[in-house]
């Protein structure tokens, strides 16, 4: 998967976007690794991540099945930590979003003190993610870029659109639904907070940034 | 994916939920529908949004009384009212689309999990791709825009024509009934998908010329390329890559970093 890998915008956008993820290699070390995907997120647990999930079953915020008419007037956006934890029940991605590089290289001090084997990468602004490996004592392995788009980009949507948009590498963020949000904001019928835990409950990763989200948000009403 | 008829209340809300925009209202029945051409089956409708059960009698009366006065509701905006959305049962090729669609789905039709592999996320504990060695992710259809078989097979057809070998445990890769020549199966061609990543690795030196392939190639597509490149680093975190990147024009601002804390045995 590549979905944290092409966000949209430039690098001053991404300086409160940082995710923090997990993953075993199969066939090498997954035998025993759901125990330490859910150590993994019970430590991200503590440093108050934006959001946290596992790919393969859900995120902290999330869809409902068995709303009620009230929820019209009042929606809860409340994180539900416990289900992804407890959720973990096979080898898979498992990821935790944070909004500073201070917390983050605090988390990373934490893991590599716990030695959990897992290969954990940061997905982020190349240079601020080397920047807090090293704070955190670790020179980078390896490196992957996002060398950006090709083909027909004029079939993409507009820039403010994409990095909304974009926050769901997995593509379930549809532009048409990120352009309602906006205007919804603009008009007033939606705050930045409310539209922005409205997207995250599509990104079944929990790698969709809401702080981010919130900040383009208010960008928009602007 | 289809839209239950008995149920749907023609509100709306899920027409700007679809990524590939597939849903849209029946004017003279009053009711969403599903183009399934255009519907990847990603099911971000039916898992995406959240479900109220109310009596779609009662909805529409509602709905027609507020018309009167010229009122309308200002519902949620990711609520589908009457649980309408309904998943099809998918038989072969149509299987295809969710698989390489739906991000949750364990990949059906290869018995590998999502799009891609592991790419240099564990390249700490597999060394997949070594010193002096770039590994590319070429994606099809991300951000937004989707893609058929037919376009991902003229980008395997012309990567090997430079002699690229697949990798192996790509999704991609198992839909080629001819690795060498990057030859996809005929049956899927046609079927639409949200997106697809092609991967390989090369040697270093040859990274320049494989990117300006993939961009020749990539402007004769219908649709959106976005690619990635790997490398191993040195011991001081370095990157034989910078170099090549910048002299071919590149500017890159994100990526992912590989901390180098995975070992093979947990």
């Amino acid at each position: 998967m590549t979905n944290t890998l092409h966000r949209h915008g430039s690098a001053e956008s991404f300086n409160d976007d940082y995710i923090v993820f997990a993953i075993p290699a199969r066939g090498i070390n997954d035998t025993n690794a759901v125990e330490k995907q859910r150590r993994f997120l019970e430590i991200a647990r503590k440093y108050q991540p934006v959001n946290m999930g596992d790919a393969s079953h859900g995120a902290i915020f999330r869809s409902s099945k068995e709303l009620n008419p009230t929820v019209h007037w009042r929606r809860q956006a409340a994180a539900d930590f416990d289900a992804v934890v407890n959720g973990v029940s096979s080898p898979s991605t498992v990821a935790a979003v944070f909004d500073n590089p201070d917390t983050v290289v605090a988390f990373i001090k934490e893991l590599k003190e716990a030695d959990l084997g897992l290969s954990i990468n940061i997905s982020a602004a190349l240079d601020k993610a080397q920047e807090c490996g090293r704070r955190a004592g670790l020179e980078r392995h390896s490196v992957e870029y996002s060398l950006g788009f090709f083909g027909q980009t004029d079939r993409m949507a507009d820039r403010q659109t994409l990095e909304l948009a974009t926050m769901c590498g997995h593509g379930m963020l549809s532009s048409n639904f990120v352009r309602k949000l906006v205007e919804w904001v603009k008009q007033g019928r939606r705050s930045p907070q409310e539209a922005s835990a409205t997207l995250a409950r599509f990104c079944s990763c929990g790698v969709f940034n809401p702080t981010r989200a919130c900040r383009l948000f208010e960008e928009a009403r602007k | 994916m289809q839209i239950d008829q008995q149920k749907c209340v023609a509100c709306g809300n899920c027409v700007a939920i679809c990524p590939m925009g597939a849903i849209s209202i029946d004017s003279q029945k009053n009711r969403a529908f599903v183009n399934a051409d255009e519907c990847v089956e990603c099911y971000s409708c039916f898992r995406g949004m959240s479900m109220e059960k109310l009596n779609p009698i009662l909805v529409r009366s509602i709905r027609r009384l507020l018309k009167v006065f010229r009122l309308r509701f200002d519902p949620e905006p990711d609520v589908c009212p009457t649980s309408a959305i309904t998943p099809d049962e998918l038989s072969w090729p149509r299987i295809v689309r969710r698989a390489f669609s739906d991000p949750i789905v364990t990949h059906e039709s290869t018995g590998v999990h999502g799009r891609g592999t592991e790419e240099v996320k564990t390249n700490d504990v597999t060394n997949r791709v070594g010193a002096g060695e770039a590994g590319y992710v070429v994606e099809f259809g991300r951000p937004g825009v989707g893609v058929r078989f037919r376009d991902i097979e003229k980008m395997t057809r012309a990567l090997a024509q430079m002699g690229i070998e697949f990798e192996l445990k790509n999704p991609v890769t198992h839909m080629m009934t001819d690795k060498k020549t990057g030859k996809i199966r005929d049956d899927i061609l046609n079927e639409k998908i949200l997106s697809a990543i092609v991967e390989f690795k090369t040697g270093i030196e040859n990274v320049a010329a494989v990117l300006r392939r993939v961009d020749e190639v990539s402007k004769t597509l219908e649709t959106v390329v976005a690619v990635g490149v790997a490398t191993r680093c040195d011991q001081t975190g370095g990157s034989a890559l910078d170099a090549i990147l910048n002299e071919e024009g590149f500017s890159f601002v994100r990526g992912k970093t590989n901390l180098g804390l995975g070992h093979a045995s947990l």
